[in-house]
């Protein structure tokens, strides 16, 4: 279980690590290594190069505007746990990064990371799509910005294109009153989860979202959620399309799990 | 049972001192000697460890579970540095036979010859300066395979048109053990209960902290092949590896350093080790392997997979009449040396009516040849397996006889007054009060405030459930109980070495290896108990062939019992020498002086040790010319006055609440009373029993090894192989009874496995008696979320329809 031969860069900039990326087509960019250094191991992942972005200044940057904050890619979950990054939510940022893995994943995994790696039963992919969050994305052709639900394609699958990085993700910035309910039914603590949904109810700003994650592929996203908040049965539908009700213990699975998170809307709005 | 301490100290889980009922020797809880070292990370594990000139190994592993070895092509710049079993010319196979009638031998090559009979069996051996490129060098080695059908699950393998795994065999059957004790099919046909039940145990992976490793090195100084290897048992290893090298015996030397955890893993001679050592002479290099957590899960540390097919007969009152059952364990591919293949098959049938007094009993068990990973017996060996497949019985009986599960267990165990018993099965209960055990769990789980709890009902939609395991556990069984095994080991009389150094400090040296029991602070304490020489002034020497004398090892509960023992016959020894030495020098009669505190105390003042020591090291002119030539070092023996072994035992009372809709579990509370007898340190006992029951918690919960139908192994990591963290912990309560053995040195008794062989019944207890309300009723271990939610779906959508 050692990883096959690569190559080990450290670009300093983004436009560096975007010359190196589109330099060697089999060069992958790596941050905190969480989930990659695991495939390298196993050799499932075998770059011809390594280039290391977990230290450069523009991923290490926080932007904090009036509409919401742009955390750089590089910035770890557990900054986010400890509050030393600013949160444009009532406390919900630290509250999802406390629940994700174990804290030596935390200590060194990525937000960005963690959105290119795309498991769908993962933390950040779920509750950033239910946040509202949009990624920032540099690549040879420039930079661009796409909301998340749009990036992540499916299971490990997003919208990145040759020689593209994430170099951003941008949380808006919720009402002081704004509820979150968030749940997953995971094996063991910080496993990934089985079912997973996270709820965003923010009255003030009408804005309604539900995601499901720990799909087979794409994250299941109401964006106008108040009905289904109402009355849950109406997922039934999208559960079964998305392969989710193929038996009976799956779908009551799914749909217990949401009910919890519509639950916990009133239960864990405030941070603790 | 005059002295019998009747100890009553409820430990919770955080607090780490224990009063000190006798100063430093037997029953203090003194802090552990070894962890000085330990926790500051200053151990010394095979990984730590690097030779001068040192090659690394890698195995090319065979994908299949079952297929023929066409051709393998190696290319010629390899010449060298990658092997074959055709290159281990004179190696033999590794050979565990037993003396059982109608034993099947398997010769297990130490790398695959004609015919890979697992996946992950090793094919190549490649060295080269560094794993990784020796995993590099793996990649250009090609295998033609001609595959064959796999023999994935127990039952289908003994089919008669089963692929054989092994060519010159009749069929997939290594034993059959049975036995047939007052069992009347006529008489118990008329029982008012029968009732009868299927229960699985999944396959499980070890999982010691640090996996297996090993590094042979020739040392030409003294011309021997020395074994560094994370090991339990060197003296074992070392008979293994010169029976399979065709060396003297002498030629060797075992050492293990230390070592992560065993639990059996490392209790074996492993083929990877033979082929070290055989690199290591043929290339007069060092020649290093380390385990990797892949390797380790799909490659070989397999244990558990039980199927049990069971009826239980009994009268109105939960009275047990009778047990039949038909037993398979999927033992994998080969015979482990020098467990063998049968020794969970036959501990099945010896140990599944437990700790009840049972009048009839019936048991056939089959260990299946499989194309799997050989088992190898992991703590608990078979008494896992047949507490779960037991105690979910009793529990089904009660229901079946509307009574509550303990009053049913109550009811049928074995009695104090009935003590010493002689069980169905012919084992030997040495002393204790079993019903004690359950009455007090009882109560401190609070059985009357759970089953209220459970009428009233949860706020969350959740279920509470309650359930109870007894069991009891053989322990250091000796030579009557393993000759008539026949497998390459039966253990005798145990052995220590005692040495009173120049400084008056003390080595003792035994052959038995501490890999987190925590030897080297309790063997102190015996000899502290003997000598009255503060631990701190005691090393125990272990695991090194070279320096301590013959012994199986550590390994079936043993060493508390035999290593604690034979430690403190040899310091009684030693303290006879001592005296001699010391009368002269205080210049009293022999019988007139007695040893206190490490001194020599006579009618008109005392000796230290230091000074006996020096005198008859540095300064025997101070001596007669006559003096006795016996000095002060000596090896002396022990095995207990009746060697068919302890019977530690307990009870354990969980309360869990499961969540229908999605299965997860939740442990509210565990409880556990135990009885190992005197306690040489009973920080340490309840350390071993913390660790035991996580593990349990394991089997019950999360641990499976499964295979697909072409045999190949699903979990590869420990993302896919779940075990229990410590957030999946409850805060045990532990309490402890403590009757003291009446055949051994102390009074103790064996509890080194005891933790891991009742979690999973108390568990899978529990979890039914909160699904009872919904018709559903596990009996395959682990009952993971999956499986408890497509169980309670099957039940509500079976009743909406």
């Amino acid at each position: 279980m050692k990883a096959a031969r690569f190559d080990y860069r450290r670009p300093a900039t983004v436009a560096e690590a975007v010359a190196a990326l589109v330099e060697d087509g089999a060069a992958k960019p790596v941050a905190g290594g969480q989930s990659l250094g695991p495939m390298l191991n196993l050799r499932l992942a075998r770059p011809s190069t390594l280039v290391d972005v977990a230290k450069i200044p523009g991923l290490r940057r926080v932007e904090e505007r009036a509409d919401g904050v742009l955390y750089g890619a590089a910035i770890t979950h557990a900054e986010f746990e400890d509050g030393v990054v600013p949160d444009p939510t009532p406390g919900f940022l630290a509250r999802i990064a406390h629940g994700i893995a174990y804290r030596a994943v935390r200590n060194r995994g990525t937000v960005g990371g963690s959105l290119v790696h795309a498991d769908p039963a993962a933390d950040w992919p779920t509750t950033l799509t239910a946040l509202g969050a949009r990624v920032a994305l540099a690549g040879p052709s420039g930079t661009r910005e796409l909301a998340l639900e749009d990036f992540l394609l499916g299971a490990f699958s997003t919208a990145l294109e040759d020689g593209e990085i994430v170099t951003g993700v941008f949380v808006p910035r919720c009402s002081a009153g704004a509820r979150f309910g968030y749940r997953k039914s995971c094996r063991k603590v910080g496993e990934f989860a089985e079912a997973m949904c996270a709820v965003l109810a923010d009255d003030v700003r009408g804005v309604h979202r539900l995601v499901i994650g720990a799909t087979e592929g794409r994250h299941i996203v109401v964006t106008e959620a108040k009905g289904v908040l109402a009355d849950p049965r109406l997922l039934d539908e999208r559960l079964a399309s998305a392969g989710l009700a193929a038996d009976p213990s799956t779908l009551r699975l799914h749909r217990k799990v949401i009910s919890q998170a519509i639950e916990a809307l009133n239960s864990e709005s405030l941070p603790a | 049972m005059g002295t019998a301490a009747r100890g009553s100290s409820v430990v919770i889980m955080q607090e780490t001192s224990h009063e000190s009922r006798k100063g430093r020797g037997v029953g203090a809880s003194i802090r552990r000697k070894e962890d000085a070292r330990l926790l500051a990370g200053r151990g010394r594990f095979i990984g730590d460890m690097r030779f001068p000139g040192q090659l690394e190994a890698a195995f090319l592993r065979s994908p299949f579970a079952h297929a023929r070895i066409r051709a393998i092509h190696i290319p010629a710049h390899l010449k060298g540095r990658a092997f074959t079993h055709a290159d281990m010319v004179g190696v033999k196979d590794i050979l565990a036979r037993t003396g059982l009638p109608g034993f099947r031998v398997s010769a297990q090559p130490p790398l695959a010859s004609g015919k890979v009979r697992f996946a992950g069996e090793p094919v190549v051996m490649v060295l080269a300066d560094t794993r990784a490129e020796a995993e590099d060098l793996i990649e250009e080695i090609g295998v033609d395979y001609e595959e064959l059908p796999a023999n994935h699950d127990m039952l289908r393998a003994v089919e008669p048109d089963a692929a054989l795994v092994h060519d010159e065999w009749p069929d997939n059957v290594f034993l059959v053990s049975q036995t047939d004790r007052h069992f009347d099919a006529g008489t118990l046909a008329g029982a008012p209960i029968k009732v009868t039940r299927k229960v699985r145990t999944s396959r499980q992976c070890m999982s010691p902290l640090e996996g297996k490793g090993c590094i042979a090195v020739y040392e030409r100084h003294v011309e021997q092949l020395a074994l560094w290897t994370s090991t339990q048992m060197p003296h074992i290893v070392r008979s293994g590896l010169a029976e399979c090298l065709g060396l003297d015996t002498r030629q060797i030397r075992v050492v293990a350093p230390d070592v992560g955890g065993g639990f059996g893993w490392k209790g074996l001679l492993q083929p990877e080790e033979v082929c070290c050592a055989w690199a290591a002479l043929r290339l007069d290099r060092p020649v290093k392997w380390l385990e990797d957590r892949r390797e380790h899960l799909i490659a070989a540390a397999n244990c558990r997979e039980h199927h049990y097919v069971m009826t239980a007969y009994a009268d109105t009152d939960g009275t047990l009449l009778g047990l039949d059952a038909v037993a398979h364990v999927d033992a994998g591919a080969y015979s482990v040396y020098p467990f063998s293949a049968c020794l969970e098959g036959a501990q099945v049938v010896s140990n599944l009516p437990g700790p009840y007094n049972l009048p009839a009993y019936r048991c056939r068990t089959t260990s299946v040849c499989s194309n799997k990973p050989p088992i190898v017996p992991y703590r608990g060996v078979a008494r896992t397996g047949v507490c779960t497949a037991m105690e979910l019985m009793i529990d089904a009986v009660a229901r079946e006889a509307g009574l509550d599960p303990c009053d049913v267990r109550m009811r049928n165990l074995v009695r104090p007054e009935q003590m010493p018993f002689t069980s169905i099965t012919g084992k030997d209960f040495d002393m204790g009060d079993y019903p004690e055990s359950l009455r007090r769990a009882r109560e401190m789980i609070g059985h009357e405030a759970v089953r209220a709890r459970q009428q009233a009902g949860e706020a969350d939609g959740r279920l509470v459930g309650l359930g109870y395991a007894t069991y009891c556990e053989q322990g250091a069984h000796g030579t009557s109980v393993y000759h008539g095994w026949g497998i390459p080991m039966v253990p005798g009389i145990e052995s220590c070495g005692a040495r009173l150094t120049p400084d008056g400090t003390l080595e003792v040296r035994i052959g038995a290896q501490s890999h987190g029991q925590s030897m080297e602070t309790t063997m102190a304490q015996v000899a502290c108990e003997v000598l009255g020489i503060d631990p701190a002034q005691v090393n125990v020497v272990h695991g090194d062939t070279a320096m301590t004398p013959y012994s199986t090892g550590t390994w079936g509960s043993r060493s508390a019992v035999m290593s604690g023992g034979a430690v403190a016959s040899a310091c009684e020894r030693l303290g006879e020498r001592i005296k001699r030495i010391g009368a002269h020098l205080l210049q009293a009669p022999e019988e007139a002086v007695a040893i206190r505190d490490a001194e020599v105390v006579g009618p008109a003042g005392s000796v230290s040790f230091a000074e006996v020591a020096k005198t008859w090291y540095l300064a025997p002119q101070n001596l007669p010319a006559d003096i006795h030539p016996d000095g002060l070092d000596l090896v002396a023996g022990y095995r207990p006055t009746v060697d068919t072994g302890t019977f530690s035992y307990a009870s354990h009372a969980a309360v869990v609440a499961v969540e229908p809709e999605t299965g997860e579990v939740e442990i509210l509370d565990y409880v556990i009373v135990e009885d190992g007898g005197v306690l040489l340190n009973p920080m340490v006992v309840d350390g071993q029993i913390y660790g035991g029951t996580a593990q349990g918690i394991g089997t019950a919960l999360y641990e499976e090894m499964t295979y697909d139908e072409h045999g190949q192994p699903l979990a590869s990591t420990l993302a896919d192989y779940l075990l229990p963290g410590a957030g999946e912990m409850p805060a045990v309560r532990i309490d402890h009874i403590q009757t003291p053995s009446p055949n051994t040195r102390f009074g103790q008794k064996g509890i080194g496995e005891g933790g891991a062989i009742a979690p999973p019944a108390a568990l899978g207890n529990a979890i039914n008696d909160a699904l009872k309300g919904l018709g559903v009723e596990l009996s395959m271990s682990p009952m993971t979320p999956r499986r408890v939610r497509a169980a309670v779906a099957a039940a509500r959508e079976g009743a909406v329809s």
